[in-house]
C-alpha cells in the first residue's frame, strides 16, 4: 500500500476522492441557501441545526475542512510537477485544438475558487466562529438570513460572488466527470455519467447565482 | 506550393536550440511531409548547410519512429495519421509551417527534430511482456477461448506503435496512453493475468520514474493518437493499479 502514495495514479485518485467529497457538500449546501430565497425561517432552522450540531461540528466541519486542503495543496503539486515534465515551451503549442479550456486551466479556475473562498471565511465563517466560539454570544436561531441578507447589499460583494461562481461552472464542467475517469470508471454507462456531470456542473453554481442575485435585488 | 519553415535547429543534446527559418519551394501538394523534408534537406546539403535531422524509418505508419510536432500539433494536421503519412495537400501555397520536436522531459532532444524516446522502451521492459516456455512445450494461444470483445480491445490496444504524440499533445507531457494502452493489450487477456500485479505496478513505477507528468484527464492524447487509442485504456489501468495495489 505504500506504493499506492507514492504514484501518480494515487495523486490522482486523491485528487477524485477529494473532488467528489467537495462536489457532493456543494449539493448540500446549495439546499439549504436555496431556502433563503424560498422561506427565511426554514434557512434559520436549517442553519442553526448546521451550527450548533456536534455530528456537523466537530466531525463533518474538520473532515470538508481537510477534504479542502487536501484538493488544493494536491491540486498546486500535480500542475508543479506537470509543469516540470515538459521543460522547453513549444514556439507554436495547439492545446485549445484538441482539449477544452476548462480541461486545460483547472489551475486558473482552481486558483479563483480559493480566492474566492478566502472572501467566503472572511465573510461568513470566520464572524460565525467568533460569534461562537470566542465571543460566547448566546444562541439565536434568527439571526441567519438578516446576516447573509446583509452581505449581498454589497453589489462588488455580489458580483464577485458570481464570477466566482462561473470559475467553480468551468471547474466542475471538467472535475466532476474527471474525478470517475481517475478511479477507472469508463464504460458503457460513461456517456449518460458525462452528461448528469455537465448538468451538475451547470446546476449548482448557478443556483448560487440565483440566490447571490436574489438577495442582492431583493435589497433595493 | 511554396512555403516558410520555422524550425527547431540543436546540434546536439547539450546545445542551446533555436528556430531557423527556411524556404522551400515548388512543393508538390501529393508529397508526403517527409518528401517535403527531403526536399529541404536536399537544398540544405547543396548549399553547404547541415541537414535537418529527423527520425523516419517505414514511412507508412507503422513503426512509430516518425515524429515532428507540427504547427501545434503532433505528426500535424491531419488526424490519424503519423507525420510520414501526411501529404502537403494539408497546407496551402504561401503557409508558415512551425516544426518542432516532441518536447518532454522524459523526451530529450538528440539533434534537431530527433529525440530520445528510451524512456518508452525502458517502460516496456518493466513489464510490458508476459513470461511463457518456449522450450517446445508453449501452448498453442488459440487453443486458449478469448471472448471477441476482449481480443477485439487488447487488440485496439495493441496497435499502439509508441510513437510519443500523446505526451507531445498533452499539455502535461503525462505517458499514461502509452502505458496504459501496453497494460490493457495483456490485462484483457487471460495470458496477461499471472503477472498483472506486478506488471501495472512496475510499468506505472517507471513511468514515473521517467519523468513524464500527470495525467489531467484533458483527452488530448486520445485525440492526437494516430492510431487511435481510446482513454478507455487509462481508466482500466487506473483499475488495474487500485486493484495491484490492495492485492499486492
Amino acid at each position: 500500500m505504500s506504493g499506492l502514495i507514492k504514484s501518480s495514479i494515487a495523486r490522482k485518485v486523491v485528487m477524485a476522492l477529494s473532488g467528489l467529497f467537495l462536489v457532493f457538500f456543494l449539493g448540500q449546501h446549495l439546499f439549504i441557501n436555496l431556502t433563503a430565497i424560498i422561506d427565511p425561517d426554514t434557512f434559520n432552522t436549517l442553519s442553526h441545526f448546521m451550527g450548533y450540531n456536534p455530528l456537523v461540528q466537530f466531525i463533518l466541519q474538520p473532515v470538508l475542512i481537510a477534504g479542502v486542503v487536501i484538493h488544493f495543496i494536491m491540486g498546486f503539486v500535480l500542475e508543479l510537477q506537470n509543469k516540470k515534465a515538459r521543460g522547453v515551451k513549444y514556439a507554436k503549442y495547439g492545446g485549445s485544438t484538441n482539449a477544452s479550456w476548462a480541461s486545460r486551466n483547472m489551475l486558473i479556475s482552481g486558483a479563483v475558487i480559493l480566492a474566492f473562498l478566502g472572501l467566503h471565511l472572511y465573510d461568513f465563517w470566520f464572524p460565525e466562529m467568533a460569534y461562537k466560539y470566542i465571543e460566547s454570544n448566546p444562541e439565536d436561531a434568527t439571526r441567519y438570513f438578516p446576516e447573509l441578507a446583509h452581505k449581498f447589499h454589497s453589489p462588488v460583494r455580489t458580483g464577485v460572488y458570481c464570477l466566482a461562481f462561473v470559475l467553480l461552472m468551468l471547474h466542475l464542467w471538467h472535475g466532476f466527470s474527471s474525478a470517475f475517469q481517475s478511479m477507472g470508471v469508463n464504460n458503457k454507462y460513461s456517456t449518460g455519467l458525462r452528461k448528469f456531470t455537465q448538468i451538475y456542473a451547470i446546476v449548482i453554481p448557478l443556483g448560487f447565482i440565483v440566490i447571490a442575485l436574489c438577495l442582492h435585488f431583493s435589497h433595493l | 506550393m511554396n512555403l516558410t519553415l520555422k524550425i527547431w535547429r540543436q546540434k546536439d543534446a547539450n546545445a542551446k536550440g533555436k528556430m531557423v527559418d527556411y524556404k522551400v519551394t515548388d512543393i508538390s501538394e501529393h508529397m508526403s511531409f517527409l518528401e517535403m523534408m527531403d526536399v529541404l534537406n536536399e537544398q540544405l546539403v547543396n548549399t553547404g548547410e547541415e541537414p535537418v535531422a529527423f527520425d523516419h524509418d517505414c514511412r507508412e505508419g507503422i513503426c512509430g519512429m516518425c515524429s515532428m510536432y507540427i504547427n501545434g500539433k503532433p505528426h500535424g494536421p491531419d488526424k490519424g495519421v503519423t507525420t510520414c503519412q501526411l501529404h502537403m495537400r494539408m497546407f496551402k501555397d504561401g503557409d508558415t509551417i512551425v516544426i518542432e520536436p516532441f518536447r518532454a522531459v522524459a523526451f530529450p532532444v538528440i539533434k534537431d527534430l530527433v529525440v530520445d524516446r528510451s524512456s518508452f522502451e525502458r517502460i516496456q521492459q518493466s513489464g510490458g511482456f508476459i513470461s511463457v516456455n518456449t522450450s517446445g512445450n508453449t501452448q498453442d494461444a488459440n487453443a486458449i477461448p478469448i471472448a471477441k470483445e476482449a481480443a477485439d480491445k487488447a487488440m485496439d490496444a495493441a496497435t499502439c506503435i509508441g510513437c510519443g504524440a500523446c505526451v507531445a499533445a498533452c499539455k502535461n507531457a503525462s505517458a499514461m496512453l502509452f502505458t496504459s494502452a501496453k497494460v490493457s493489450q495483456y490485462a484483457l487477456l487471460p495470458q496477461g493475468q499471472v503477472e498483472a500485479v506486478e506488471r501495472v505496478q512496475n510499468m506505472v513505477r517507471q513511468m514515473d520514474l521517467e519523468g513524464f507528468g500527470n495525467c489531467t484527464n484533458t483527452g488530448a492524447c486520445e485525440v492526437e493518437c494516430p492510431k487511435g487509442i481510446s482513454l478507455e485504456n487509462i481508466a482500466r489501468m487506473n483499475r488495474e493499479y487500485l486493484s495491484a495495489s490492495v492485492k499486492g
